[in-house]
């Protein structure tokens, strides 16, 4: 058993030589051996002790994996939460700089501002205005232009007034039990509501009484001389909403509803996107392209004139304002 | 110098119009706020309005409503940016009421504005 | 461009900053109602008066009111007697 003690190195060598190592063969007999006779004998305990032991060493690599991706977690929920954030503010503010930067270069070389020779004003500006009371009659171009021109894209417009406001119900109204009775959630925002709300204020009311009339009527007055000075539908019906969201807030639900109730709007802002529809397609139908046939355009200036300019803007100022209605009404409590 | 001044007062719409795409930008991204982040989306909103209306004026003409009887392209500005502001302005308050509608839907559930709470919340609620 | 349209224009951006940049959410509603007023005196410049009746009404009137009344519904006013935390620490 001299091999035993030798240096590594030299068993290396003798390996490299050529030479049997004495030892393999013992070795393995021995390891043979213990194991054959362990298996009869001890065969039960061992398998129980190994399991346990590999259970223990199972058990400690989950704990170290659990620790280490605790660890990890915190880390990303503290440190680098915060690393993130300020990364994320620091690109926020370079790509903002940046698309800036990019802007500008691109803004100073347009030409310069207020230029009469501008390539915008081209031809299509110019036909409009010389053009535009021979065809349209309306005095104000721009209503000339958005409403006969270009009705249909108003139309579009129109429709995604409707379709927010529709939006808006179907994520804020409070619906009603099957039953007919008001839900929990109703009766809680009505309680909400009453106790949030200025109730029976006397200057607001006062002001609300005086001013509500002249608001709706001015509203209006923008609305119907849409075709003759600055303003129309859009501008008048959000006028005449801000009146009557002034009446609500004065005096409550209660009052409101006498006449004004949420079948009214339904039918204020169906109706007249209906109307709009078929003046359009009235007007499509017959040529569109200012074949006389249609509706007279009478003389330019005067109340009745520009053909469908007029019936076209009560029609958008009545969506407007019931949208703008809607849209107040619903934020507020959930229902009308 | 004097180049810069000149170029300044020759585009001082346009560049207040990029600054304030910029102002507004940096609010939707800088901040966790929902109600704040709606405010920058309007601030862009008009920002790009104030671009195109510019682009519309001219230097010395008037409104374009019929004065005088003069129909001259002379002497009106230009109605196009007109007409298309105005049917953006419009729609622009309605997509702020639809986010606005959302928020508070938002809020029922999470009881909370912080874009980032929300995110979190609804991630633990996929788990 | 004139004295008055640059001091118009510059108050835009102090407004549109102080909209940005305010910690109360009120205060920025408030401040971004005088953005939209501010706005319309520029359409009035810009010699576009639809724009202007347009963006009093619909700006500074309908979306502030939108704004007002949805700070109401999730409790961000002072005032309130549920005082919301969450838009005490923003």
């Amino acid at each position: 058993m001299t091999n035993r003690n030798d240096p590594p190195k030299n068993r290396f060598v003798g390996w490299l030589m050529g030479e049997e190592n004495p030892l393999d063969d013992e070795l393995e007999l021995i390891v043979s051996t213990s194991q054959q006779e362990g298996r009869d004998v001890l065969s039960l305990e061992e398998a129980e002790r190994q399991e346990e032991a590999e259970e223990l060493r199972r058990e400690k690599l989950a704990i170290d994996e659990k620790s280490q991706s605790v660890r990890i977690h915190s880390w990303a929920k503290h440190q680098g939460a915060h690393w993130l954030e300020t990364l994320y503010r620091i690109a926020a503010v370079v790509l903002c700089g940046a698309i800036i930067f990019f802007l500008m270069t691109t803004v100073v070389a347009l030409p310069p501002f207020g230029a009469e020779n501008n390539p915008y004003n081209n031809e299509v500006s110019q036909r409009y205005i010389e053009q535009g009371i021979p065809e349209t009659g309306a005095v104000n171009f721009v209503a000339g232009m958005i409403l006969d021109y270009r009705a249909f894209d108003t139309f579009g417009e129109s429709t995604v007034l409707f379709v927010a406001s529709c939006g808006v119900i179907f994520l804020l109204k409070l619906n009603d039990h099957s039953s007919g009775k008001p839900s929990r959630a109703m009766l809680e925002a009505e309680y909400d509501d009453r106790h949030h709300e200025p109730k029976n204020d006397g200057i607001l009311q006062f002001a609300a009484k005086l001013l509500t009339p002249v608001i709706l009527l001015f509203g209006f007055y923008i609305v119907l001389n849409g075709h003759l000075s600055p303003g129309g539908g859009f501008s008048g019906g959000a006028v005449m909403g801000a009146g009557l969201i002034l009446y609500l807030t004065a005096f409550g639900f209660e009052d409101t509803r006498r006449f004004f109730t949420y079948k009214m709007t339904r039918w204020i802002s169906c109706l007249p996107l209906l109307c709009y529809a078929g003046m359009k397609s009235y007007s499509f139908f017959t040529g569109a392209n200012h074949i006389p046939g249609g509706v007279p355009l009478g003389t330019p200036g005067a109340i009745l004139s520009s053909g469908f300019i007029l019936p076209l803007n009560i029609c958008v100022g009545f969506i407007v304002m019931c949208t703008m209605y809607t849209f107040y009404a619903l934020f507020r409590k959930g229902g009308m | 110098m004097e180049n810069f001044w000149q170029v300044m007062n020759q585009h001082l719409d346009e560049i207040v119009a990029v600054i304030l795409f910029g102002v507004g930008f940096t609010t939707l991204l800088l901040h966790r706020n929902l109600i704040k982040k709606i405010l920058g989306l309007n601030i862009m909103d008009t920002a790009v309005y104030l671009f195109l209306a510019s682009l519309g004026y001219v230097e010395g003409r008037t409104a374009p409503i019929l004065t005088d009887g003069i129909t001259s392209a002379e002497k009106y500005i230009n109605p196009v940016p007109s007409g298309l502001v105005l049917t953006g302005i419009v729609v622009s308050v309605s997509v702020s009421a639809l986010m606005l509608a959302l928020t508070i839907r938002l809020y029922r559930r999470y009881h909370t504005l912080d874009f980032d709470q929300i995110t979190l919340m609804m991630k633990g609620e996929d788990d | 461009m004139n004295a008055f349209g640059m001091i118009v224009l510059v108050f835009l951006v102090i407004c549109a900053i102080a909209t940005s940049v305010s910690k109360n959410l009120l205060v920025s509603v408030v401040i971004f109602m005088a953005y939209s007023v501010l706005m319309s005196i520029v359409w009035m410049m810009l010699e576009s008066p639809d724009l202007a009746i347009t963006e009093a009404a619909v700006g500074a009137g309908v979306t502030s009111l939108l704004f007002f009344i949805t700070l109401k519904k999730i409790h961000a006013i002072r005032g309130d007697e549920e005082e919301d935390h969450h838009d005490e620490q923003e």
